[in-house]
C-alpha cells in the first residue's frame, strides 16, 4: 500500500523537469517497497498535465517497468482519476512509446488505454471477467491454440497488464478498489 | 552610424517581416531606433517579436514610442514597456493607467525558466475559461487544451532557444479576414538558435542535401523530430498541431528565414504552408490562432 502526496510545489503538472521529479519521487517510494508491488497512481487532484510532463511521469514510468529483457523489478501500475485533457496527452505519450496501461473509474471499472492488439485486449478482459485465468480459458473463448494462448498471457504479463499468481493470470485493476493511491496533488 | 527603422501602422506577424526587412541587412552591433511613433495597432506577436528584436542586437536600440495616447496606454497594460524598458532606451512619453485590460489574457511575461511556464499556466487557468467560453462561444472543453498548447509552446523556449524570450496571449476581433469574428492569440518569441541549429546540434546529426531552416521546420513540425534522441520527444508541438486542428485554428512558426503554418480546415486564412528566404531573424517565433466558434 503507497500513500504519497508529490508536486504539493505545482498546481499543475506541467514541463518535463517537474514529471521527471514527480516520477523520480515514485521511483523512490516503490525502490523502498520491495520487487513487487501494485502501485495506484491517482490523479483525480491534477489540473493540467501536459504532453512533455505525461512522457515523464507515465511514459518513462512505465518504461522502466516493462521492459521485456530487464524491468526494473516487477511492478504493476494502475492510474485512477484521469480526466479527458489527462487522457489526450496520457494517450499520445502511449502511443508515442507503444505502451499500455490500466485505468480505473471510480465505480472501480477497468479499461486498458495505449497501443494494444484486438486479441491481447480481449484476453485481458476475459481474465479480468473471470478473476484468474489461464491460457486454456482464453483459447476457449478466442479460439487460439492453448500454445499462443499462453504466449499472449505471458505477453500481457511482460507488459505488467496481468499479474502473474500462483500459475495463473490476475488482470492488473480488478483487485485494486480498497488500496489507497499514490497521489499526485494539484 | 544609426539606422531609424520604421514600423508599420498595423503590427503584426505579416507586417513584422517589413521590420525584419530592414533590420536584417545590417551589421549587429549597429546602432538601431526602432520607430513605433505612428503605431495604431500591434498583436501579441508583434509586441513580443520587439522585445526578442532588442535581445538580438549586440548595441542596445532605441525605441520611439507610440504617439497615440491609447496605442500607448496599451501597450503599458500588456506589460510592454516594463520589460521594453530593459531592452531599449526608451524615448517619448509612456502612457500609464491602472485600468484592467479585459481583452489581454496574458501580459507580455518573460519565459527563461521552467518556473516561469507554471506560472504562466497558473495566471492564464483563471482568466482562460470566461474568455473562450463565455466571449468566443466555444466548448468549455478548450480549456485545458488551450492551456496545454500554451505550455508546450513555451517549453520551446527553456528546452531549446538557449536563451530567454517571451509570451503574451489576447483576445480581440479580427476585422480582415474573419467579417468581424473574435480570436484568441498566443505569441510565443524568442530570439535563441532557432529550429535548423537546434536540430543540427543532435548526437549524429548529418545534413541531408538540401537543409535550411524550411527544412528544419518541415522536420520539427510536421514529422515530429527533435535534437533529443529520445523518442518521447517531440511530442509538445505535435499536441499543438492537434490542438489547432481540433478547433479549426491555426499554427504559424517563424524560424530563420523561414515560416511554416498549420493551416485550418476553414477558409478564414489564405496563408501559404510553407514561406522560405525571408528576412533572416534568429531564434522561434510561433503564433496560435483560434477563432470564435460560429453556429
Amino acid at each position: 500500500m503507497l500513500r504519497k502526496s508529490v508536486c504539493e510545489l505545482y498546481s499543475n503538472l506541467v514541463t518535463r523537469p517537474t514529471g521527471a521529479a514527480v516520477r523520480c519521487e515514485i521511483e523512490q517510494e516503490l525502490d523502498r517497497i520491495g520487487d513487487r508491488a501494485l502501485t495506484v497512481i491517482d490523479f483525480s487532484h491534477v489540473g493540467l498535465l501536459d504532453f512533455s510532463c505525461a512522457d515523464e511521469i507515465v511514459a518513462k514510468l512505465l518504461l522502466q517497468y516493462v521492459s521485456i529483457d530487464a524491468p526494473r523489478r516487477e511492478v504493476y501500475f494502475v492510474f485512477r482519476g484521469i480526466s479527458e485533457s489527462h487522457l489526450e496527452a496520457i494517450e499520445a505519450v502511449l502511443e508515442r512509446h507503444k505502451l499500455a496501461l490500466v485505468t480505473q473509474r471510480a465505480d472501480g471499472e477497468s479499461r486498458l488505454i495505449g497501443i494494444i492488439g484486438l486479441e491481447e485486449r480481449r484476453a485481458w478482459e476475459i481474465i479480468s471477467q473471470l478473476g484468474t485465468g489461464v491460457g486454456a480459458d482464453v483459447a476457449d473463448a478466442i479460439g487460439l491454440s492453448r500454445v499462443d494462448a499462453d504466449r499472449m498471457l505471458d505477453t500481457l504479463w511482460r507488459r505488467r497488464l496481468l499479474i502473474r499468481y500462483d500459475n495463473a493470470y490476475v488482470a492488473v485493476g480488478s483487485a485494486t478498489v480498497e488500496s489507497q493511491p499514490t497521489r499526485l496533488d494539484a | 552610424m544609426t539606422t531609424i527603422i520604421n514600423v508599420p501602422h498595423s503590427l503584426e506577424d505579416k507586417s513584422f517581416e517589413q521590420v525584419l526587412d530592414q533590420v536584417a541587412p545590417l551589421p549587429l552591433d549597429e546602432k538601431i531606433i526602432v520607430d513605433t511613433r505612428h503605431a495604431r495597432w500591434a498583436s501579441p506577436y508583434g509586441l513580443t517579436a520587439l522585445l526578442a528584436l532588442a535581445q538580438s542586437r549586440a548595441e542596445r536600440p532605441v525605441l520611439y514610442v507610440p504617439e497615440a495616447e491609447n496605442v500607448s496606454t496599451y501597450w503599458s497594460r500588456m506589460d510592454f514597456f516594463k520589460h521594453a524598458a530593459e531592452l531599449y532606451e526608451l524615448q517619448g512619453r509612456v502612457r500609464t493607467t491602472k485600468a484592467a485590460e479585459t481583452s489581454v489574457l496574458l501580459e507580455v511575461t518573460s519565459i527563461s525558466k521552467s518556473d516561469d511556464v507554471h506560472d504562466v499556466v497558473d495566471k492564464i487557468q483563471q482568466r482562460a475559461q470566461d474568455a473562450l467560453v463565455k466571449n468566443l462561444n466555444l466548448d468549455a472543453k478548450i480549456t485545458m487544451r488551450f492551456t496545454m498548447a500554451l505550455s508546450e509552446v513555451c517549453q520551446n523556449i527553456v528546452e531549446h532557444a538557449g536563451r530567454g524570450g517571451w509570451v503574451a496571449v489576447q483576445t480581440y476581433t479580427w476585422r480582415v479576414r474573419l467579417g468581424g469574428r473574435k480570436v484568441v492569440v498566443i505569441a510565443v518569441a524568442d530570439p535563441g538558435i532557432g529550429f535548423r541549429q537546434s536540430l543540427e546540434s543532435a548526437p549524429g546529426f548529418q545534413r541531408k542535401e538540401r537543409w535550411d531552416d524550411g527544412q528544419a521546420l518541415e522536420e520539427t513540425v510536421m514529422r515530429g523530430a527533435s535534437r533529443f534522441r529520445d523518442p518521447g520527444r517531440g511530442q509538445g508541438l505535435a499536441g499543438v498541431r492537434r490542438f489547432v486542428g481540433n478547433w479549426d485554428g491555426k499554427l504559424s512558426i517563424r524560424s530563420g528565414t523561414a515560416r511554416i503554418a498549420v493551416l485550418p480546415k476553414g477558409d478564414w486564412d489564405e496563408d501559404e504552408p510553407l514561406v522560405e528566404d525571408l528576412s533572416y531573424f534568429p531564434g522561434a517565433q510561433v503564433q496560435i490562432t483560434i477563432p470564435e466558434h460560429v453556429a
